[in-house]
């Protein structure tokens, strides 16, 4: 049996389309065989898991997506009767708490123990499950399907590191085929995108890695000569800038390019980010799919939580908390490390203070000039606060400073 | 009660602009509900129409324009 790892090397591509070459017909002529995608998606995620050192993970899979359908099964039976916030909370909780236990011991804590309940996507199989925990509790979701809900939880494109999708969502378009005539279209895009997606990925990302290595050992040995900062650095942000972009963007790609094949419209992940005009707009148009999670599920639920019942009344204070919360969350999210909390808090202290110079710029319309080259600046100034907080978050700095 | 009249005058309270000439312009792609105002936009609905607002299962499809946002809270008040 051949180890497979998702979208690694160009055979993978072919393996792959060769396999849903039955459904994709199947979706020309509106059907959909579902008992073929299911076998299709655990075929290709056994291949990931099937050698020895993946080995684990795959039963640590299983034993996730067991506790995640109990959980899911449980909380929506109990929902029909109830509507307790503590047991809303709790379930919650016991979904978010195989990660949590991972990051513990990512971050040295119990490390052998916990670090067994690990595997390649746990990270975006918690969205999928605490996102439809929320729908639950909202009346989204009233009734539990346990064949839709390991279709959800078990979709191999997206399976091991997005885009993350919604379950309501999912379900519409898994429920049936599209239309012919969108179909084709589908396929149309599903092309672009994995040829747009080769071209990210395998040329584009390649030659910025090897940059961001190439300039990483010039710092390092500046670092050797005891230098408590480097010129070096500079080059390492923006290169590992276009490296994170460029193989980030390239698989998420792949990823949108299988589901439309699949006939699932995932949604997009990058949307031209690096010509945001403030920091604001970055966050919609990075890492979307992500971005959009904690908007709906954090952000906004925390506003209205706070604006309902008065517990703050100072509007600006409480989106001021709500952002830092935010984003504290998604740098905890990363791993229980000194930069991906680090890149938090700058994200959180960007937006909040982004939306009080808006404020003051409301304010004093007249005096601040806007046109096109202070669009231009502002552009500019968000990339280079972007590449900033990406020479914190891809943890190099760690190493320049503390692993010498 | 006109729902009409309600929503417009809660989305100028909330976003500072009157949009009764402009009841298909997108709200959020032209900036002006962000998700703070739209918290408060759905909280505000909330209290004068006595409905049970979408926080997360808002579909900004349903809800990105005022003409929609009048459908859609007609449709919620049932």
């Amino acid at each position: 049996m051949p180890n497979l790892q998702p979208y690694a090397d160009p055979n993978y591509f072919v393996y792959l389309l060769l396999a849903l070459v039955p459904l994709a017909i199947g979706l020309y002529f509106g059907k959909r065989f579902v008992a073929y995608e299911i076998l299709v998606s655990l075929a290709f995620i056994f291949l990931i898991f099937d050698d020895k050192t993946h080995a684990g993970q795959g039963v640590a899979l299983i034993v996730y997506s067991i506790w995640q359908f109990l959980l899911g099964w449980g909380y929506v039976r109990y929902r029909k009767e109830h509507n307790q916030s503590s047991v809303f909370y709790t379930v919650t909780a016991l979904s978010i708490l195989p990660i949590f236990l991972v990051r513990l011991s990512g971050a040295g804590i119990f490390h052998a123990q916990l670090s067994l309940l690990g595997f390649l996507g746990i990270s975006y199989l918690t969205f999928r499950s605490v996102g439809m925990i929320i729908e639950v509790r909202d009346g989204a979701i009233k009734d539990f399907h346990p064949v839709m809900f390991l279709r959800f939880m078990l979709f191999m494109p997206t399976l091991s590191s997005g885009p993350i999708d919604r379950y309501t969502r999912f379900a519409k378009d898994a429920a049936v085929a599209p239309a012919r005539e969108e179909y084709i279209d589908l396929l149309g895009d599903a092309t672009k995108k994995l040829f747009l997606g080769l071209f990210y990925k395998f040329i584009v990302a390649h030659y910025a890695e090897i940059a961001y290595n190439y300039f990483q050992g010039m710092a390092m040995s500046d670092a050797h000569h005891g230098m408590i900062l480097s010129w070096w650095l500079i080059p390492v942000a923006y290169s590992y800038g276009m490296y994170l972009f460029f193989d980030f963007a390239g698989y998420s790609l792949f990823a949108l390019s299988i589901s439309y094949v699949m006939g699932i419209r995932s949604p997009i992940n990058f949307n031209k980010p690096y010509a945001s005009k403030n920091i604001k707009e970055f966050w919609n148009r990075w890492h979307m799919s992500l971005s959009f999670w904690f908007r709906d599920f954090v952000f906004m639920r925390f506003v209205f939580l706070f604006l309902k019942h008065k517990w703050i009344k100072n509007r600006n204070t409480v989106s001021t908390i709500a952002y830092f919360v935010n984003m504290l969350v998604m740098g905890f999210w990363h791993g229980l490390t000194w930069y991906y909390i680090l890149y938090g808090f700058m994200h959180g202290a960007a937006l909040a203070g982004n939306d009080a110079w808006i404020r003051f710029k409301r304010k004093h319309k007249k005096v601040i000039p806007h046109n096109k080259f202070t669009e231009g600046f502002a552009v500019v100034l968000t990339f280079h606060f972007v590449m900033l907080s990406f020479l914190v978050f891809c943890g190099f700095l760690d190493t320049f400073w503390f692993h010498r | 009660m006109d729902v009409k009249a309600g929503v417009l005058e809660i989305i100028e309270d909330v976003t500072g602009e009157d949009m009764s000439n402009q009841m298909d312009e997108d709200l959020f792609e032209s900036g002006l509900l962000d998700s703070m105002a739209t918290v408060e936009m759905l909280l505000a609905l909330e209290q004068r129409f006595n409905i049970q607002a979408p926080v997360s299962e808002l579909s900004r499809d349903d809800w990105n324009t005022t003409n929609k946002i009048v459908a859609s809270v007609t449709a919620l008040m049932g």
